[in-house]
């Protein structure tokens, strides 16, 4: 709907406006308080990996499972395993740590906001970015965003097992089915929001069927499809209650390990 | 109800320019269309705008009000406290010819980069069969005004004049999202999305979809699936793999 007129020098230039941006709004606040919020789990992830409180039976905290070496207590070993042996002499979750957070750090929806709230690139819409060059993931390092995918399959791996965790904690202190306390619930809505989340990854949707271009001959990949989609629209507050609920879910296990609260038992 | 609103608005030939102020009167249910129109008739008659339907769908009237961009005829004045002062600019990726009117040529050239729908060989016109499903997903990229708000607002090129000639903007790359979910087009379009159209400058920050007049959802139902695609093509071990042990051309058949 455009006609190009005449070619003049002046033409070939953007409006001279001299400032970053004339947005009147707080376009500052969603940036600053990503910024926070990212920064806090950080701040605690770091602490949680190296405390040493991390099973009482029977939770274990999310972020040191699967416990797999033989300094893990008998209980909180997956199907009793401990395949790392005792040569790793770091605390048990550093093992795995890497999983979840390269899932979430390589994550499109992570990625769009620290770029946005630590990187400023942009901060927000029509705000300028405050570097000189630009090249965003076409060159190293941030192509290697592209293993999302492997980092979604291992994600299922550990989502099955934090499930697994939260259904281990129906038992109570001797083993016997039949409890539920305080940190029962937590840990199962924890996987239940662990499991949203980890499906409604955009690589899950493109595995499912979007990487076709015939649903229709392919009509239970479509059925999946259409349900990661209806997932994936929600990906971004999935992305944000999973990762309280993680934090929050561990920081609890670990508390009534260290005996600073006592679990509350319903039965 | 009218009032006397306040409003600043660049004007300038080319680049060069500056922002005037104006009080000019408001009345109930106008837009900031409306508001320039009548700019246009008492204060400033050589203002320029562009403009065409006043309904949103042509795509024409594409500004930056109070720095965002926005259809001016679609922006309401009832959205402004009366005490605040309106800024209205032109889009500030594209050069501008006079005031408001930017040259959208970048637009049309990267358009026309863009290989057309490519069916197989062997199917003439007239032989397409497909299934509603099928063509659903890109019918939604089709609701597209061309108002090219995405391409404006994206910091790619926004905050990087020099990346254009690499990038073809979130609305282009849509259009290879959507010719390559097309059941019948065969041309290649993975290569050319990441090689020659820049997809790998979109760090999916997701501007154009906030932007976007037609709710297109751009970053999530268009680019990410088309990164997808292109780490299928290209970063993917494992599905190189399949592709060369079952014979696999590629997902265009599939
Ligand atoms: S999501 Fe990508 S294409 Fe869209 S505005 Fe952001 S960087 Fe540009
Ligand atoms: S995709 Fe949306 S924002 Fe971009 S040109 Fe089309 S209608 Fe405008
Ligand atoms: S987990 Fe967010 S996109 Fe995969
Ligand atoms: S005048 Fe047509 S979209 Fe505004």
């Amino acid at each position: 709907m455009t006609q190009t007129t005449a070619e003049s020098t002046a033409r070939r230039q953007r409006a001279q406006l001299k400032v970053r941006t004339l947005r009147t709004d707080r376009w500052w606040l969603a940036p600053a308080v990503t910024f926070a919020a990212l920064a806090a789990f950080l701040v605690y992830g770091f602490w949680a990996i190296f405390d040493s409180s991390y099973f009482v039976e029977p939770y274990i905290a999310p972020f040191s499972s699967p416990c797999l070496t033989t300094a893990c207590p008998e209980g909180a070993r997956l199907f009793g395993w401990a395949p790392v042996g005792d040569w790793f002499p770091l605390p048990p979750g550093i093992l795995i740590l890497g999983l979840p957070a390269g899932f979430r750090l390589t994550c499109y929806y992570y990625r769009k906001s620290y770029y946005r709230s630590f990187w400023l690139s942009p901060p927000a819409c029509a705000v300028g970015e405050p570097h000189k060059k630009y090249t965003g993931e076409t060159r190293l390092p941030l192509i290697i965003q592209n293993v999302h995918r492997y980092f979604f399959y291992a994600a299922i791996l550990i989502a099955a097992v934090l499930s697994y965790d939260a259904v281990l904690a129906f038992r109570n202190h001797e083993g016997e089915w039949g409890h539920m306390g305080l940190g029962t619930l937590i840990l199962v809505v924890n996987a239940v929001l662990i499991v949203a989340y980890t499906l409604s990854c955009h690589s899950c949707r493109h595995i499912t069927a979007g990487r076709l271009n015939h649903f229709s001959r392919h009509p239970m990949r479509y059925r999946m499809w259409m349900f990661v989609s209806k997932l994936n629209a929600k990906h971004q507050q999935l992305a944000w209650v999973s990762m309280f609920s993680v934090m929050i879910a561990d920081l609890y296990v670990r508390l009534v390990a260290k005996t600073v609260i006592t679990d509350i038992t319903f039965f | 109800m009218s009032y006397k609103a306040k409003f600043r608005v660049w004007r300038g030939e080319g680049g060069e320019g500056k922002l005037e102020d104006f009080t000019v009167e408001v009345n109930e249910g106008e837009v900031v269309l409306d508001i320039i129109h009548r700019l246009q008739a008492t204060q400033a008659p050589d203002l320029a705008v562009r403009w065409n339907c006043k309904a949103g769908k042509c795509g024409s009237c594409s500004m930056e009000i109070n720095g965002k961009p926005r259809l001016g005829c679609m922006t309401r004045m009832s959205t402004f406290e009366e005490d605040e002062t309106i800024t209205v600019t032109p889009m500030r990726t594209f050069p501008v010819i006079k005031d408001l009117v930017t040259d959208v040529s970048f637009n049309y050239d990267k358009a026309r980069q863009i290989p057309s729908f490519t069916p197989p060989a062997d199917v003439k016109p007239g032989e397409y069969r497909m299934k509603q499903v099928d063509v659903e997903r890109s019918q939604e990229f089709r609701k597209c005004i061309e108002c090219f708000m995405c391409n404006n607002v994206c910091h790619v090129i926004r905050d990087h004049d020099e990346n254009k000639p690499n990038f073809a903007g979130p609305r282009f790359l849509m259009r290879i999202a959507e010719l390559d979910m097309h059941p019948y087009d065969v041309a290649d379009r993975k290569d050319i999305a990441q090689d020659e159209h820049g997809l790998g400058y979109c760090n999916i920050t997701k501007c154009c979809t906030e932007v976007c007049p037609e709710h297109i959802k751009i970053t999530d139902n268009a680019l990410i699936p088309m990164k997808e695609r292109v780490v299928d093509r290209r970063y993917d071990p494992l599905v190189w793999l399949g592709n060369k042990i079952f014979k696999r051309s590629d997902s265009k058949t599939r």
